[in-house]
Parts: structure tokens; sequence; C-alpha cells
């Protein structure tokens, strides 16, 4: 899915406190659905998280045994390898509000 | 391999393996669509599922997928081990792949629309890796409290059944009972080909598993509650057998082991593939009658299953030594195989399941059951009957002929549970006690016997060190006597006899007496007559000479009178007379 395949191209960047954000998107083909949740996710990575984040997006229909790894179920799903703790969020990532929630990005980005 | 179009002119079936679940859905399950097992925790919903699947790539090449929504693979391995299945053999050689589906509701956030697209990827991926014909989700249900949104989970639960059954995969999807429906959270809406209720319910302490199938679309089915049975070897199917009386019939004769019953029996002893009964109170020998029932059955080489609910396999063959039967010779020639368990240890049902199960794999050609009246307790009574008919309509079409025992309380006459049973009963024998004179002995009769000419005597059976034998009772003055009490009887008899010989003898002689005196008699009457006739003669005699003389004297006279010779002599004769 190289359309949407540019998180390696953003440089993560250390801030202050060092972190570096390292998600992954899990989608299955260049549905609708898909790109919208790749370009909510694009948006709101901008905006809290410049500089300092990477995206790995992985098409299921490509690896089909990497759903296994992460138990995934939905799609799309957002998986927050890092920082710890692990965090899963599914859907197309329309509501940005939750986003920042479930990803516990808010504290960042003051 | 399925036509996943429907519309298919006869529904095809896919075998489960599973013991007699093949016969009560007539064929299996049906194939290329989704079945419903439904049941509460712990009623064997995923052995049940496990099972089909392994039996599938065992027996019938059908590799397959079990993802599971609960346990871990290393918690589903053990699972399989504890039937006998290798499950991390099996994944190997390519007939099984798992997939672990975990979702812990915590971890998850969820906005906006998402589909179950990753799920369908992991099964596809999973049923492509090997091949897969059959397919088991358990329990998908997991996923209603693993994702909050209800209405994308039931449109993407519709999406996979459609999309399962265009792939042609016989899939089976376990699902746990709600309070009033059959699954918590309606999955047997999604899957409307088959529905299969497991049950499991305690009465009076005693567990039993029930299985019945709900429904059953384009196909006929057993529509009753199954009891079934899971072991080392799997689940167990009490099916149904042939409730129409067309079982086959021998004229095939078979002996009792006992000569004198065989002779009561018309002279040859049971029919081949009958159902024999013997009745009666503790220590009147039903334990010894089974087991020379099953010592004659041996000796024509045929194999003997006893089921033994009392006593112990080795305590059985060591106290028949004592009437001089060696069971043991059996036991190591394969002929007879003991089987022993506490009636208690579960239902009715449960026996009988066991002894289905037992007698698929020996094949006797007799069955023995000693005693079956502590199993009827197990169950109530009006169970008992529809189980019985089960079990011996399934014996009677295998010609295998059963031998059961029935302990009757002393006192009253036969219990309840006999009469309930006596219908299906072919011949039926009673031991029954006879008490007198302080002593007491046992008597064995024939109650009836279907299609030969019994006796109807009641005869004395002996345990003796040579085995059994029966005696013919005494009958003589009008009631029966056993045991010492015959043995005085006869006694007296044969003094009485004698006496009667003498008392004739006597008579006789005396009747010789009377003759010998009658004819002495006759003798002495004849020898006076004889006496009699003489004098008479001598008197007729003396007449006539005295008449000479007188006319000598007339004519004397006439000659001295000259003259006058009429006169004088009429006088003269008158005189004399007087």
């Amino acid at each position: 899915m190289k359309a949407v395949s540019p998180g390696k191209g953003k440089k993560a960047k250390t801030d202050s406190t060092g972190k570096i954000w390292n998600l992954r998107l899990y989608l299955a083909d260049q549905t609708p659905k898909s790109i919208a949740a790749f370009a909510n996710l694009k948006k709101i990575c901008e905006e809290h998280l410049a500089g300092k984040y990477r995206i790995e997006v992985i098409d299921l229909l490509r690896n089909p045994q990497l759903a296994k790894g992460d138990q995934i179920i939905a799609i799309p799903t957002l998986v927050r390898k890092l920082p710890a703790p692990f965090k899963k969020i599914i859907g197309d990532l329309a509501n940005s509000e939750r986003v920042l929630g479930g990803l516990d990005i808010r504290s960042v980005s003051e | 391999m399925v036509k996943a179009k429907r519309g298919v002119d006869v529904l095809e079936k896919c075998p489960t393996g599973i013991k007699g679940l093949d016969e009560i859905t007539k064929g299996g399950l049906p194939r290329g669509r989704p079945t419903l097992i439904c049941g509460s925790a712990g009623s064997g919903k995923t052995l049940f599922a496990m099972e089909f699947l392994m039996r599938g790539a065992m027996d019938y090449g059908e590799p397959g997928v079990f993802m599971t929504f609960e346990e871990t693979p290393r918690d589903l391995a053990k699972n399989f081990i504890s039937l006998g299945f290798d499950l991390p053999g099996m994944m190997s050689r390519g007939l099984i792949a798992t997939d672990h589906v975990y979702i812990e509701r915590c971890e998850v956030e969820e906005t906006g629309e998402y589909d179950l697209e990753g799920l369908f990827i992991r099964l596809g991926n999973a049923i492509d890796s090997i091949g897969a014909q059959r397919v088991v989700l358990d329990t998908i249900e997991a996923l209603f409290s693993g994702l909050s949104n209800a209405a994308i989970l039931r449109a993407e639960l519709r999406r996979l059944f459609r999309w399962l059954k265009d792939r042609g995969l016989t899939v089976i999807v376990t699902g746990e009972s709600g309070d009033r429906t059959l699954t918590r959270y309606g999955l047997e809406e999604y899957v409307a080909d088959c529905v299969i209720f497991l049950d499991f319910r305690i009465e009076k302490q005693i567990s039993t598993r029930r299985l019945r199938i709900v429904k059953y679309r384009g196909s006929s089915h057993g529509a009753d509650e199954y009891p079934f049975l899971i072991d080392e070897r799997g689940l167990s199917i009490l099916p149904i057998t042939s409730l129409e009386l067309d079982c086959p019939v021998s004229t095939e004769r078979i002996s009792t082991g006992v000569p004198k019953l065989d002779t009561m029996l018309d002279g040859q002893g049971f029919y081949r593939g009958s159902t024999i009964l013997v009745s009666g109170t503790a220590g009147t020998g039903k334990t010894s009658l089974s087991a020379t029932f099953a010592d004659a059955a041996g000796r024509r080489g045929e194999r003997c299953l006893y089921f033994a609910f009392e006593e112990s396999p080795r305590q059985i063959i060591r106290n028949m030594v004592s009437i001089g039967l060696d069971l043991a010779q059996w036991v190591k020639k394969g002929l007879l195989e003991f089987h022993s368990a506490r009636p208690s240890l579960y239902g009715l049902e449960m026996h009988l399941v066991t002894f289905h199960r037992v007698i698929e794999e020996f094949k006797p050609q007799i069955f023995i059951v000693d005693p079956i009246s502590n199993l009827i307790a197990a169950g109530t009574a009006a169970e008992v009957k529809s189980i019985l008919t089960r079990l011996i309509d399934y014996l009677k079409m295998r010609k295998i002929s059963a031998f059961l025992t029935d302990l009757t309380h002393s006192g009253g006459t036969l219990g309840n549970t006999s009469e309930e049973i006596s219908s299906l009963i072919d011949t039926w024998l009673l031991l029954r006690d006879i008490e007198r004179n302080g002593e007491r002995n046992r008597g064995l009769y024939v109650l009836k016997s279907r299609g030969m000419a019994h006796s109807n005597q009641i005869q004395e059976f002996l345990l003796t060190n040579q085995g059994i034998d029966l005696l013919d009772i005494y009958t003589g003055s009008g009631e029966a006597l056993t045991g010492s009490a015959r043995a005085v009887q006869d006694a007296e008899e044969k003094a009485s006899e004698l006496a009667r010989r003498h008392e004739a003898d006597r008579r006789l002689r005396e009747q010789e007496r009377k003759r010998n005196a009658l004819e002495a008699k006759i003798a002495a009457l004849r020898a006076e007559f004889d006496v009699e006739t003489e004098e008479v003669h001598l008197m007729a005699e003396e007449g006539q000479k005295r008449h000479a003389v007188q006319a000598e004297d007339r004519l004397e006279m006439a000659h001295l009178r000259k003259g006058k010779p009429s006169a004088p002599p009429a006088n003269r004769s008158k005189r004399r007379v007087r």
C-alpha cells in the first residue's frame, strides 16, 4: 500500500520528553474507510505530535499472517506500539477527540 | 467440494464421526452450512466441536480450522489431549490450524466506522493454509463482550456466515445459552440451518448430559433428547434405535448352562437374541445362574459381556469357583469381559450409553447385567421403560441375547419395575425362597417364556460344587416340600410303602387261609352228605329186605291159613309202620 505508506518518510525526532510515537495502522485494501482513517490519523499526528511520530501501515490483504500478532479483528485498527502501554483504536478515526483520548496524546501536546 | 449455492436438490451431509450423532441426524451436519451448538457452561460444546474437527481430519480427510475466542492455544492442546488427540502433531501435519482471537475491551477504543475484515482475513488465511473444509468458531459471541457497537457486529456476523457458506465450509459455531433464549446474543438468528442444544442437568445428585436437535432445515431428524457421555474416547450419544418391532428373529436355541433348566424350556434352552430376566430376592442364586450362562457361552466359543454392579470381577471369579465354574479361563481367552461399576456412579442413561459403547467395541453374543434393578433405581420410573426398550431393541437388532437379573424384595410380589419391563422380556425365570421347618431352600420356575412349551413346575434349585442342579420338588400330598422336609417325606413315604406291602402280604395269607378253611368245610359237608346218602341207601335196602321177608311170611301164613290170604296182612303192615 505504497500510496498511503509515508510513515517511514516522516523522520522521527526526539523532543524534550524523548518520546517517539510508534503507531501502526492496519488496513485492508484501499477502501474509503481506510483512506479516511489514514488521512484522519495523519492530520491528528501533524497537529499534536509533529516530528515525533512514526506510522507503519499494514495492508492485511497482502500480509494476512500479520493480523494474528496484534490480535486484529476490526479494520481499520490503529495500534500504539510505543510508548507503552499498548493501545488499540478501531474505526475510521473521524472523531479526533476520541482518538486523542484513546492514544493519550493530550498531555503531550500541551 | 460442495455446492455453496442454495436450492441444491438434496441436502448433502457431513459426517461428524461422533458416535451416535450421525444416526440421529441421518448422516451428519449439513455440509457447507453452519451449525450452532448451544448449551450452558460446561455442557460440552467445545468438546463436541473439537471432536467434529478431529474426526473430520483423521477419518474423513477433511482438514479443519479451530478458531477459539476463549481458550489459549496451550489450553486448547490440553483439552485435545484429554480426548486422545495430538493437536500439535496434527497441526504440524497440516490437518488442523488454530487461531486464538483475543479481545480485551479495556485496550480498545472505538472511534467511528469499522468492520471485521481483520477477522475474515485471519480466518481466510488459516483456511487457505491447510485447505480446510471444516471450521469451528468457539465461541464467536465473545465478540459481543469485546466490541460495543452491536449494530456493526450483527451486520458483520451476517456477512461472516454468508461468506463461510459461499466458501462451502461446514461450520460449527458454539454459543452459550441465555436465560430464556438458546444463546445469549441470539446467534440462532444467523445460523438458520441446524441448531443442536446440549443440556447438562443434575437430578438427585446425578448428572446427565442430553443432546437435542432443535432444528435441522431440510432434513428429518430425531426430535428426542438423547443422553450422551463424554469420556476419554470423546462423545457417545445414545442413538434411538428402531422403535418399530422389526428386529430379526432367530429360531436358534442356546443352552442355559443348566441341563435341567434347558429341559424346562422345551428341552433346548433360550432363543438366541431373546431377552431373559431372572428375578429373585437376595441370595437366591441370580449371580450363579448368570455365571453359569456366561460359562456356557464360553464353552460354545461365544463372546460374553458381563456387567457387574454388585461385585468386582475378581470376586465373582473367586466365588464361582465354589460352584465349579472356572470363569478365568474365558477371560484369558478373550471370550468373557467383565465391567464393574457402582450403579450410583451416574444415571441410568449414562450406564446405557456406556453399554452401547462397550457393546460396539466388544461385539458380544451374550450380554449380562447383574443386577439391572440397581440401575433402575438410579432413574425415575417413567424413564425406565423407554430407555430399557431402547437398549433391548438395540440388542435385538444385533441378535445379542440379554440376560438381566433383577433383585426383588422379599415378602412382596414382584417389584413395580419388574412389572413395567415385563412386556419387554421374552423369558422370565423366577427364583424364590421356600422357607419351611427352620430352613431356607431355593426354588426356580419359569414365569413365562415366549414361543416355547415350557415347564410349569417349581423345581428346587441346588448350588453344588459341580454347578447348578434342579430337583423335582416333592408334591405327593398336595404341598410342595424342599430340602430336608423333602428328604423326611421321602423316608416316610418309603416306610409307609413297606408297611403297605406287609399289609398286603398279610391279607393274601389271610385269604389263603380262608380259602383253605372253606375247602375243608366243603369237604366235611360232602363227607356228611355221603354218610347220609349211604344211610339212606342202607335203609332202603333194609326196607326191601323186610318187604321181601313179609311177603315170604304172608305166603307162609297164607299157606298156613289156606283160604284167607288177603285180610290179615293189612293189619300187620299197619302195625309195623307205627
